[in-house]
C-alpha cells in the first residue's frame, strides 16, 4: 500500500501497523463490513415486505390465502434458523438449476441425480461455471438475502399481524360509519395507525437481524467473522511478511465493539422514530405527548 | 432502497444473460485456504501454497481454464457433490469412506504418517486429550482408538486448543505441524501414526472425463520430476 512497505520486517511500531493493516487480506475484512451493511440494508425492507404480505394474507377473508399466511409464519418460526439456512440455500440453488435445466436442455440424456451427485447441463448452471468469481459471490449473496428475508419476514409477519389487531376497534368503526370500504379502512386507517404498535416488536427483530449477520459465514459468504478468524490466526514467517501469534482475541474484540456501536446507533434512531410515530396517536404515549405539548 | 433492490435484481438478471454465451467450461477448484503449507490465504488475500501451484500447473498441462474457490472444510464434500465447484484440492487424504461419496485422482503426495504436537515432549498420548480437525483421517483415527477427542472446524483452532491447555496434544499432518512447532513452547512428539493413503484431488463420481485429464496431468508431473520439485519446495511430504 505505502512505498515503505516493501520490507515489513525492518519496520517498527506505527509504520509496521500501517502496512499490516492495509494488506490485501485486511482489505477483504474492510469490504466484508460493507457486505454486512449491504445485507442489512436490503434484507430489512424486503423482510418487512414479506412480513406485511404474510400478515395481510393471514387476515384475509379468503381461506386459502389465510392458510398460506398462517402456514408461512408457523413453519418458518418453528424451524431452527441454522437448519433453515443450511437446507434452504442448497434447496433453493438446486431448485433454480433444475428449472433452468428443464428449459434449456430438454434433450439431456442423463439423470440429474446420479447417486450423490447433482448434475445439470453446463448451460443450466447458475451462475455458469465460466462466470467470473464476483458473479458467483453476488449470486451467493442474493441467495443469502432471500433466505434472511424469508426467515425474518415470518417474524415480522407475526408482529404486524398483532399490531393490526391492536389498533382500537373504535377507529375502524368510525371509518365504517363514514362509509369507507374495507379496502379504504385498511389502507387509510389501519395501516397508518398500526406502526406504533408494531415498532417495539420490529425494533427487536432489527437487533436480532444485526446479530444474525454472522450466519452469513454458514452460507459460504466471507463476512467479518470469517476474516477476523482468518486474520487473527497464528501466522508463520514462512508464509507471510507479517508473522504473529494467535491474535484472534483482538480481532474478535474489534468485532464486539463494531456490533455494540451498531446496535447503540440503531437504538437511538429507533427511539426517535418511536417518538415520531407516537405523535397524535390514540395511545398512552400519544396522550402523554399531547399533554407535554399543551 | 427501491433502487438498491432493483439494482440487485437487474444485476442478477444481467449476470444470467451475460453468462449465456460462455461455452468454454471453467474448472472451479475448491480448497480450504487454512492449511499451510498445503493451501492458505497470503498477505494479498489470494490462495497460495503447494496446492495452488500444483493445481495451476495441472490445469496448464490438461489445457483447462481453472479458477479457485474457497470453502469451509466441513462442507467441502457436500458443495462439490451439489456442483458448486468441480474439484477438491485441499490436502484431502484418499480414504475408502470418502471414496464412496466422491472419486479421487491418483495421489499427488505419497502416504505420510501423521504426528502429534504438544507442550510437553514426554507426553504419553494414549489416554490423553487429543485435538483434531473435524472430518479428517486424524479425527477418525483417535475416535477409533477410543481416546478422548476434541474436534474443531479449522486447523488453527486445534493448535490453539493445545496452547491454552484444553487439549494435551494435536494430531495432524507433519508438514502442517512443522509450521506451528517452535512457537509458544509447542514441540513435536516422536510418535507417528501411519494413517491415510496419500493426498489426491477429489471429483464428482459422474465426472470421469475430468478425472482422467487430471490423472494424466499428475502422471506427467510425476514422470518428469516436477512434482517432486514442488513437494520439496513447499516441504509438504516425503518425495515419490
Amino acid at each position: 500500500m505505502f512505498s515503505y512497505c516493501a520490507e515489513p520486517d525492518t519496520l517498527e511500531g506505527l509504520r509496521w501497523a500501517s502496512c499490516y493493516l492495509t494488506t490485501g487480506k485486511h482489505m477483504g475484512l474492510y469490504s466484508s463490513v460493507f457486505t454486512v451493511l449491504l445485507l442489512l440494508a436490503i434484507t430489512a425492507p424486503t423482510a418487512l415486505l414479506f412480513g406485511f404480505g404474510g400478515a395481510t394474507a393471514a387476515r384475509s377473508r379468503i381461506p386459502p390465502l389465510r392458510w398460506l399466511g398462517k402456514g408461512y409464519t408457523a413453519i418458518v418460526r418453528g424451524v431452527p434458523d441454522i437448519a433453515f439456512f443450511l437446507f434452504f440455500v442448497i434447496a433453493l440453488d438446486q431448485g433454480f438449476e433444475w428449472v433452468r435445466h428443464q428449459v434449456k436442455c430438454p434433450d439431456w440424456p442423463d439423470a440429474i441425480r446420479q447417486g450423490n451427485d447433482f448434475v445439470v447441463c453446463q448451460q443450466a448452471k447458475l451462475p455458469l461455471s465460466s462466470a467470473p468469481e464476483w458473479v458467483h459471490q453476488t449470486y451467493g449473496f442474493f441467495l443469502a438475502v432471500l433466505t434472511f428475508s424469508i426467515v425474518f419476514g415470518a417474524f415480522a409477519s407475526n408482529v404486524l399481524f398483532g399490531a393490526m389487531r391492536a389498533v382500537p376497534r373504535a377507529q375502524l368503526e368510525t371509518a365504517e360509519a363514514y362509509g369507507m370500504t374495507r379496502r379504504q379502512t385498511f389502507w387509510r386507517i389501519l395501516v397508518p395507525q398500526m406502526w406504533v404498535y408494531a415498532l417495539p416488536g420490529l425494533s427487536n427483530l432489527w437487533m436480532v437481524l444485526i446479530k444474525a449477520t454472522p450466519l452469513l459465514f454458514l452460507l459460504g459468504i466471507e463476512d467479518i467473522v470469517y476474516w477476523a478468524r482468518e486474520l487473527g490466526g497464528t501466522k508463520n514467517a514462512r508464509f507471510t511478511d507479517y508473522p504473529h501469534g494467535d491474535w484472534r482475541m483482538w480481532y474478535f474484540l474489534a468485532l464486539l465493539v463494531f456490533y455494540l456501536c451498531f446496535t447503540k446507533v440503531s437504538e437511538v434512531v429507533l427511539n426517535k422514530l418511536m417518538t415520531k410515530l407516537t405523535h397524535g396517536q390514540a395511545t398512552a404515549g400519544g396522550e402523554a405527548q399531547r399533554r407535554a405539548g399543551a | 432502497m427501491k433502487k438498491l433492490i432493483l439494482g440487485t435484481a437487474v444485476l442478477a438478471l444481467s449476470a444470467g444473460l451475460a453468462l449465456a454465451d460462455g461455452d468454454g467450461k471453467t474448472v472451479r477448484m475448491g480448497t480450504e485456504g487454512a492449511y499451510a503449507p498445503w493451501n492458505f490465504v497470503n498477505d494479498a488475500g489470494e490462495i497460495d501454497g503447494f496446492e495452488r501451484e500444483l493445481g495451476d500447473e495441472l490445469c496448464m498441462r490438461a489445457e483447462l481454464k481453472c479458477e479457485w474457490v474457497k470453502n469451509d472444510w466441513d462442507s467441502i464434500i457436500p458443495n462439490l457433490v451439489s456442483g458448486n465447484y468441480d474439484t477438491i484440492v485441499a490436502g484431502m487424504s484418499i480414504t475408502d469412506e470418502r471414496d464412496e461419496v466422491i472419486d479421487f485422482t491418483q495421489p499427488y503426495t505419497p502416504p505420510d504418517p501423521s504426528t502429534y504436537a504438544a507442550l510437553d515432549s514426554g507426553l504419553d498420548v494414549e489416554g490423553a486429550v487429543i485435538a483434531a480437525q473435524a472430518a479428517t483421517i486424524q479425527a477418525a483415527y483417535i475416535a477409533e482408538k477410543g481416546w478422548t477427542l476434541i474436534e474443531f472446524a479449522t486447523p488453527e483452532e486445534t493448535v490453539a486448543a493445545v496452547r491454552n491447555g484444553e487439549a494435551d496434544a494435536v494430531l495432524a499432518d507433519k508438514s502442517f505441524l512443522e509450521t506451528v512447532v517452535g512457537q509458544d513452547g509447542l514441540v513435536m512428539l516422536e510418535r507417528t501414526e501411519s494413517i491415510g493413503g496419500g493426498v489426491g484431488m477429489g471429483l464428482r463420481e459422474s465426472d470421469g472425463e475430468l478425472r482422467a485429464k487430471f490423472d494424466a496431468a499428475i502422471q506427467s508431473m510425476k514422470d518428469d520430476g516436477s512434482l517432486n520439485k514442488l513437494i520439496a519446495k513447499w516441504e509438504v511430504s516425503s518425495l515419490w
